[in-house]
């Protein structure tokens, strides 16, 4: 072997013969064999046992969790006519630190934001991580400040509430505030069934965005459910607008007008002033978010007559026809005296009421024991809040039996040392225009009425009070004005004083409650006028004019039949001219 | 035996080649639902915005003042009413 001289082949290199101890491969291969067996293990454990963490892992890479917005629900009239409703509009919001504009692009997007260059530029100096620009600007200027593609500005979808009856409607709706929530009214007071509760969902997203496939439904969407008021949105309308003209005309300080549907109980309406725009609240008073028909109490004054009478009646103290002599016009009780606004002689029961006299209803309470008094008035639900569901609902005014002195009975027959709000007064009129009895006051609209109510009289004496209610309406009566033509019509006046810091003083709260048609009441309008100050304050010629108005336009809406006979002279006069009440549509 | 194997072969890459088939498919048919519910949303959003617009449009104010003013319209007095009254 000649190679063998030059060098040593593998086979004959002479580290192979010597002698290794057998353990060593053993050893190495025990190694080997001892690794592969805790990777199997690690991978069985990672694949078997331990395996959320990295699926949890993988799914980030391609999963993305989407928000599913729900709408809150519309609000409707009874006709289904939408008096709020919620549209997407966008949010423009910017991340400070990452808005670096230069002049030119300041300028573009304060134009576009209708913000001054010098209050935008103060706001992007904030050092806040996020800051709102602007909220809720209509989707078509987002997409163009969007299309101007500047760094760190971005845009969020919202929602905004709109209300298209304005301040027609504006105190039963309510508002809601920047996030969707309600915060006054309806919107409040119905906002676990309006707000809807946004979804969420684990998608797979695709290289461009588009969702491929649902892994899983975290959260289901619900939208909120719409609601559907009793309010009838015409004759809403012709309240709000008798109303506001009644406001100016008698420079008053505050009104109200509240219908009722005598047969269920539903509010039709309710109208506020003064009153504002829900769309626009940036010069938002206090007095103005007022509902005064349910949060403002009054002293109701002669509208409560007709209960005093009714009592009278139901006990068998008096019938209609009854005398009682009213003469002369002062009467002393205790140390103090009442009186009549206009002295009457001796009057019948029925004249006491049409002509309201002071004198003849505290000779009518005083026969009867406090309690018996006490317990009607709670009966028609004055002094405890009606439970509409309203916020800020009062329940006026009603002191117990037991501390009453006949002074205070006596004028409680009349509707003084009481307070009550617009809502309770209408409320309890249902006696007279129910035959007797009432049922609850509903906001929502009710899919069936109501069966029985509470019974307060007897049908015979709620009939006879009604009769009574009409004369007040006729020649001779304190309010003329409050006729509607081709109806019979009654109701009652009210003129209480207002206390001022505990005192009488010479400001007047004008009322009037009414029922229509009387031969089968379907309506019970109450108004009420708060410091009519031009020239008239009696309830006769300040509210009971609105009365007529609004029940004209709201029987002829509600398709009820004329009651009264025609008179061939008074139409054919009228039909030439303009009616005598300026009738709203 | 080995024919048998070769079948059984082509039958897997046969069936695996349509899992993926489907699987591509059900996901083009997902977009395109997911497309049409976004569609769906869009339409309800519009419905609300002209409901909004029909009820601004057909406020009692606005009827009002354009059936006095422009087609000098009045309510009708009591007289020249004349309910009907269905028979029962």
């Amino acid at each position: 072997m000649k190679k063998a001289k030059k060098g040593v082949t593998f086979n004959h290199n002479p580290l192979l013969r010597s002698e290794l101890s057998a353990w060593r491969p053993r050893f190495v291969l025990l190694c080997l064999l001892g690794g592969s067996l805790a990777l199997i293990g690690r991978a069985a454990y990672l694949q078997g046992v331990h395996d959320q963490f990295l699926q949890a892992k993988g799914e980030s890479r391609y999963a993305r969790v989407l928000e599913v917005p729900a709408t809150r629900g519309k609000i409707t009239d009874r006709q289904g006519d939408v008096l709020a409703v919620s549209s997407p509009v966008k949010s423009i919001w910017a991340i400070p630190e990452d808005a670096r504009l230069d002049p030119s692009q300041t300028r573009q997007l304060a134009g576009l934001l209708e913000l001054g260059v010098s209050e935008l530029n103060q706001k992007l100096s904030s050092d806040k991580d996020f800051i709102y620009l602007k909220r809720q600007v209509s989707p078509e200027l987002a997409d163009r400040i969007a299309a101007l593609k500047l760094p760190g500005i971005h845009d969020q979808r919202e929602y905004r509430r709109f209300y298209p009856g304005g301040d027609v409607m504006a105190h039963v709706l309510g508002f809601t505030g920047v996030d969707d929530k309600g915060q006054e009214g309806i919107e409040l007071a119905f906002e676990s069934q309006l707000a809807g509760k946004p979804g969420s969902r684990r998608v797979v997203k695709d290289r461009r965005g588009n969702v491929v496939e649902d892994v899983q439904s975290i959260r289901l969407p619900q939208d909120g459910r719409e609601v559907a008021l009793s309010i009838d949105n015409k004759i809403q309308y012709l309240a709000h607008a008798a109303l506001k003209q009644a406001m100016t005309d008698h420079k008053a300080k505050a009104g109200g007008v509240v219908v009722l549907d005598a047969k269920t109980g539903e509010v039709l309406a309710l109208a506020n002033a003064p009153t504002y725009n829900p769309n626009n609240r940036v010069k938002l008073t206090g007095d103005q978010l007022r509902n005064r028909a349910l949060t403002d109490t009054f002293e109701p004054g002669s509208t409560m007559k007709p209960f005093t009478a009714a009592l009278a009646l139901e006990k068998g103290k008096v019938t209609a026809g009854t005398i009682i002599n009213c003469a002369p016009g002062r009467m002393t009780i205790g140390s103090a005296t009442i009186s009549d606004a206009h002295p009457h002689g001796a009057l019948s029961v029925a004249q006491v009421i049409q002509k309201s006299s002071n004198i003849g209803a505290a000779k009518m309470a005083l026969s009867f024991p406090p309690e018996t008094m006490w317990k009607m008035l709670d009966d028609l639900g004055f002094g405890t809040p009606l439970k509409l569901g309203f916020p800020g609902e009062v329940g006026g005014r009603l002191r117990p039996a037991k501390a009453w002195r006949p002074i205070e009975q006596a004028t409680m027959s009349y509707g003084h040392g009481m307070s009550v709000n617009l809502m309770q007064m209408a409320n309890a009129y249902q006696v007279f225009a129910r035959d007797g009895d009432i049922v609850p006051v509903s906001l929502s609209r009710l899919d069936a009425p109501p069966v029985h109510g509470a019974r307060v009289f007897s049908p015979q004496t709620a009939r006879e009070v009604r009769q009574m209610l009409e004369l007040v309406v006729q020649k001779g009566g304190t309010a003329p004005q409050a006729g509607v033509p081709g109806y019979r019509v009654g109701g009652k006046t009210g003129t209480a004083m207002k206390l001022v810091g505990g005192r009488y003083a010479h400001k007047y709260v004008a009322s009037f409650v009414g029922i229509a048609p009387i031969s089968d009441p379907r309506l019970i309008v109450a108004v009420m006028i708060d410091e009519p100050s031009n020239g008239k304050h009696y309830g006769g010629d300040v509210a009971a004019p609105i009365f007529s108005q609004v029940t004209a336009g709201a029987l002829r809406s509600l398709g009820v039949a004329p009651d009264a006979p025609l008179k061939p002279l008074q139409v054919a006069r009228q039909g030439v001219s303009q009616p005598a009440v300026r009738e709203a549509m | 035996m080995a024919r048998l194997t070769g079948f059984l072969l082509m039958l897997v890459v046969a069936s695996s080649l349509g899992v993926v088939a489907s699987q591509h498919q059900a996901r083009k048919l997902y977009t395109a639902v997911e497309r049409e519910q976004q569609r769906s949303q869009q339409l309800e959003v519009e419905w609300g915005q002209l409901q909004l617009e029909q009820s601004t449009w057909a406020a009692h104010a606005r009827i009002e003042k354009l059936a006095r003013e422009k087609l000098a319209m009045r309510p009708p007095l009591s007289g020249q009413i004349i309910a009907i009254e269905e028979q029962p």
